[in-house]
């Protein structure tokens, strides 16, 4: 009930903030909409991308099977899907796709569409990259037994496939296309989506027009978009200011957000929302003293998280002190549980007390390391620098080093490391994806610790097919409890996204990840 | 003349192969991987046998030394191969962005000049006089401060008080000139100011330099009015020196303007370097090197040639 109510306080507060009653007036149509993105799609495949750089322009050319409900996160929707079954063994899924759905290009869209595009993302064939293949490889089967209904089959139960159907990244593509040239999407862009593509101009621009054949009748309501690639952070917060751009959908830092209100004043809305990212601490489990459980638990008793969230959240975009699901999202540990897990205490005078034992037990003296971070000012090196105090605290001295993002994830990835700051970033809340992170190495490739732990196996198999969700829940504290006890890789402080948009959008909705509601279906500006 | 010129472009091939191994070298020596950047910077779970697929479709599986013979023989039949982080063509991806790159030099070029070449004739005519310290207080004071700070200062200035800043995209300036124009204007005076104080002190140095010189002083004896003493004698052989530096400086811009350009969103080719550096795209590095290497020789050349035109004593065999 606690959790019940903490998560309809947690989706007020979303909603609730910079909208107030906008929401009630009638959209109007016309307009394009011109707004930042701070870096650029590497390709055009939704199946090969993992960027938000990718999502921001590309997502409104396509539609998925399934979408998050904007103003009801976590809640899913239909998409393309006018409808949904689940039979009661959990093991098939049925979806009743809406009528006269039109490519691009003007052919239908039918289940056959839906049966290659997921034939290509379990099974990709030879050069193709899907990068989220694991998440479907309980597929077994899909089955089209009339051109508006699909039927997917399942090895086994999954609690995550209904939220695996709403990514953001399963773009539905032409089967037609496909089977003609497989990697047709890597370098075409013809989806169902509210628009058409206009021009990508490499470096500078994204343009899309409004779809005039879209199925949703009515929708989009704007003519179109232009997504500007601004990579300079006070260049994006510059062009935001003056009104070049009416938005930018990442986040900003407290600063940009106080600077930006502080220029524009009530003409931008603020939105914020908890965010499904967060920084963790990993250590390699291969060197020496982070093989030993005490070692590793030490630095995390170390850790004010409570203080440290309050005065980070001042300067960087961190804000939420949580375990390894969100803080906010239903299936995570209540705030009444979280602090009664290792680091979580609020007494952080006894916890350092421990830690210091902890270290003395395990005959670790003088403790020097190097400390692994990216070289992204925010927020990795504020909490770096945050993490590297609190470990002063209790006499372990860590040398910061930051490198750039390719030398860091080499590193990470290599085990050329012995403690890093690693990120832990998704799309949704699932536990599928959030706890992959700990893991056995041999089990998951974003692991870096470099370690087999066959409980947290066992824990995660059995909470990923768990339909009960009061059952999954339990599985989960059991996970939680076990990985911050062992504290191979442990949560610092969760972000927080901040957005700030001109008050002209209307129809958009704050969501804790910057992946999703980014269609831009029923965005609309009021002017 | 001609045969000078043949041969100075023959030496060309050299030098531009020299760069190419270099270039091909170093960037596999530097950490890193454009598979795992481009696949892993945002998180999530990848495959190793994803990362495996886009190795071998981006040809890194091959041994170095067929990466590279692949690489010269497509440069050679005026195939510069495709960017490993975006597919393109590497020639799309800088043709996109030569325009602007080219226009702002040239801009830049012209304004520095325009500044430089008076301003140093004047400061050295009245050599320690108020206008001389003037003018080296203005030279001085842009070697001093940093165009891309410049260029901030600007952009602070334009939307502090006209709640304006240049427009974020570029559009050619036959398509829309006020547009081109009011975006490139302020990135070429921000660069063009450096430019002209290192012009200007220069014109300045090497015109007090030759009004020392016995054919000055003998023009002066034989009765030539002042002005042509000045225009005819004393800049034109004052210009040759001031033409080595507007030309490396106008080599520098086509690659160099890497921090102005982000201030101004510029879409150019100093902003695609760094973003291709960063992110290990071999193909993209090697093309801008060689490009930009190409730009240099050929600008050194085209000094040596202007020093023929204005000095007639220079000749080459």
């Amino acid at each position: 009930m606690k959790r019940t109510l903490g998560f309809l306080a947690f989706t007020a507060a979303i909603v609730g903030v910079g909208f107030g009653g906008a929401e009630a007036q009638t959209p109007k149509r016309g307009g394009i909409l011109k707004f930042a993105v701070s870096a650029e799609p590497p390709n055009y495949d939704c199946h090969g991308a993992t960027s938000f750089a990718f999502i921001h322009p590309v997502r409104p050319h396509y539609n998925t099977l399934l979408k998050f409900d904007e103003p009801s996160y976590p809640k899913v929707k239909g998409d393309l899907a006018q409808s949904w079954t689940v039979s009661p063994d959990g093991l098939t899924y049925t979806f009743k796709l809406k009528p006269n759905i039109k490519f691009h290009d003007g052919s239908a869209m039918t289940s056959a569409d839906v049966k290659a595009t997921y034939e290509r993302i379990a099974n990709p064939p030879t050069g193709v990259v899907s990068i989220r293949k694991a998440a479907y490889e309980d597929i077994a089967a899909i089955e089209t037994p009339d051109p508006q209904t699909v039927v997917f089959k399942l090895k086994a139960r999954n609690a995550s496939m209904l939220t695996n159907f709403a990514s953001p990244w399963d773009c539905i593509y032409s089967g037609a296309k496909l089977k003609d040239d497989p990697k047709f999407p890597e370098k075409n862009v013809m989806g169902t989506g509210p628009f058409k593509f206009v021009e990508h101009a490499a470096g500078s621009h994204w343009v899309g027009e409004r779809f005039a054949d879209y199925f949703e009748k009515g929708k989009p309501y704007l003519d179109g978009y232009r997504a500007i690639f601004i990579r300079n952070t006070a260049a994006r917060v510059n062009a935001l200011q003056a009104g070049e751009v009416l938005a930018e959908f990442r986040g900003h830092s407290p600063a940009d957000q106080a600077k930006l209100v502080s220029a524009v004043g009530d003409k931008v809305n603020v939105h914020e929302s908890p965010w499904i990212c967060s920084l963790v601490v990993t250590f390699n489990a291969e060197k020496k003293p982070f093989d030993d459980a005490r070692v590793r638990r030490a630095l995390s008793l170390a850790i004010d998280r409570w203080q440290g969230a309050q005065a980070l959240s001042k300067i960087a975009l961190v804000r939420h002190v949580g375990g390894l699901l969100r803080p906010g999202f239903d299936l995570a540990t209540s705030p009444a549980d979280l602090v009664k897990l290792p680091g979580y205490g609020k007494d952080i005078n006894k916890a350092r007390a421990e830690a210091k034992k902890l270290l003395a037990e395990a005959g670790v003296k003088d403790l020097k390391f190097k400390f692994l971070n990216r070289n992204v000012p925010m927020p990795y090196t504020p909490v770096g620098v945050f993490v590297i105090d609190q470990w002063r605290q209790i006499g372990v001295i860590a040398e910061h080093e930051q490198p750039e993002t390719k030398a860091y994830i080499g590193n990470l990835r290599s085990g050329n490391y012995e403690v890093g700051l690693d990120f832990n970033c998704d799309a949704v809340d699932d536990p599928n994806l959030q706890l992959l992170k700990y893991i056995s190495a041999d089990k998951s490739s974003i692991n870096y610790g470099r370690y087999n732990d066959r409980k947290l196996d066992e824990l995660y198999e059995k909470q990923k097919r768990e339909l009960d969700p009061k059952k999954r829940s339990a599985l989960l504290r059991d996970f939680e409890k076990h990985a911050l006890t062992e504290a191979y890789t442990f949560p610092t402080i969760w972000w927080h996204r901040i957005i700030v948009n001109w008050k002209q959008i209307k129809g958009w909705h704050m969501s804790p990840s910057h992946y999703l509601n980014q269609d831009l279906q029923d965005v609309w500006l009021d002017q | 003349m001609l045969r000078y010129t043949f041969h100075r472009l023959l030496l060309m091939i050299p030098t531009l192969l020299g760069v190419a191994v270099l270039v091909f070298v170093l960037l596999r020596m530097m950490p890193g991987d454009i598979v795992e950047l481009r696949l892993l910077m945002d998180g999530g779970q990848v495959s190793p046998e994803a990362l495996a697929t886009e190795r071998v479709r981006l040809g890194l599986d091959k041994p170095f030394w067929l990466q590279f013979y692949d690489w010269i023989t497509g440069i050679m039949v005026g195939d510069f191969g495709t960017s490993m982080w975006t597919g393109r063509p590497v020639i799309e991806e800088i043709g996109s962005r030569l325009g602007l790159s080219l226009q702002v030099a040239v801009m830049a070029t012209i304004l520095a000049v325009s500044i430089a070449i008076p301003l140093g004739t004047i400061s050295a005519l009245y050599k320690d006089s108020w206008i001389d310290h003037v003018v080296r207080i203005f030279a001085i004071a842009g070697l001093a401060v940093p165009s891309f700070w410049l260029g901030m200062v600007i952009i602070l200035l334009l939307l502090y008080n006209f709640q304006w800043i240049p427009p974020l995209t570029y559009v050619p300036i036959w398509e829309d000139p006020i547009h081109n124009l009011s975006q490139l204007i302020w990135p070429a005076i921000a660069v063009g100011y450096r430019y002209s104080a290192v012009a200007t002190r220069m014109t300045r140095s090497t015109l007090l330099e030759v009004l020392q010189e016995d054919y000055i002083r003998t023009a002066r004896a034989k009765g030539v009015y002042e002005r042509l003493v000045i225009s005819r004698h004393a800049v034109r052989n004052a210009l040759l020196p001031v033409v080595t530096v507007i030309g490396l400086e106008f080599a520098f811009l086509i690659g160099g303007l890497v921090v102005t350009e982000q201030v101004f969103n510029l879409n150019g080719i100093g902003k695609l370097f760094v973003e291709t550096v960063t992110r290990n795209d071999y193909t993209m590095v090697q093309a801008l090197v060689m490009l930009v290497a190409a730009f240099f020789i050929t600008v050194n050349f085209v000094v040596d040639l202007l020093y023929a035109a204005l000095d007639p004593r220079i000749r080459y065999r």
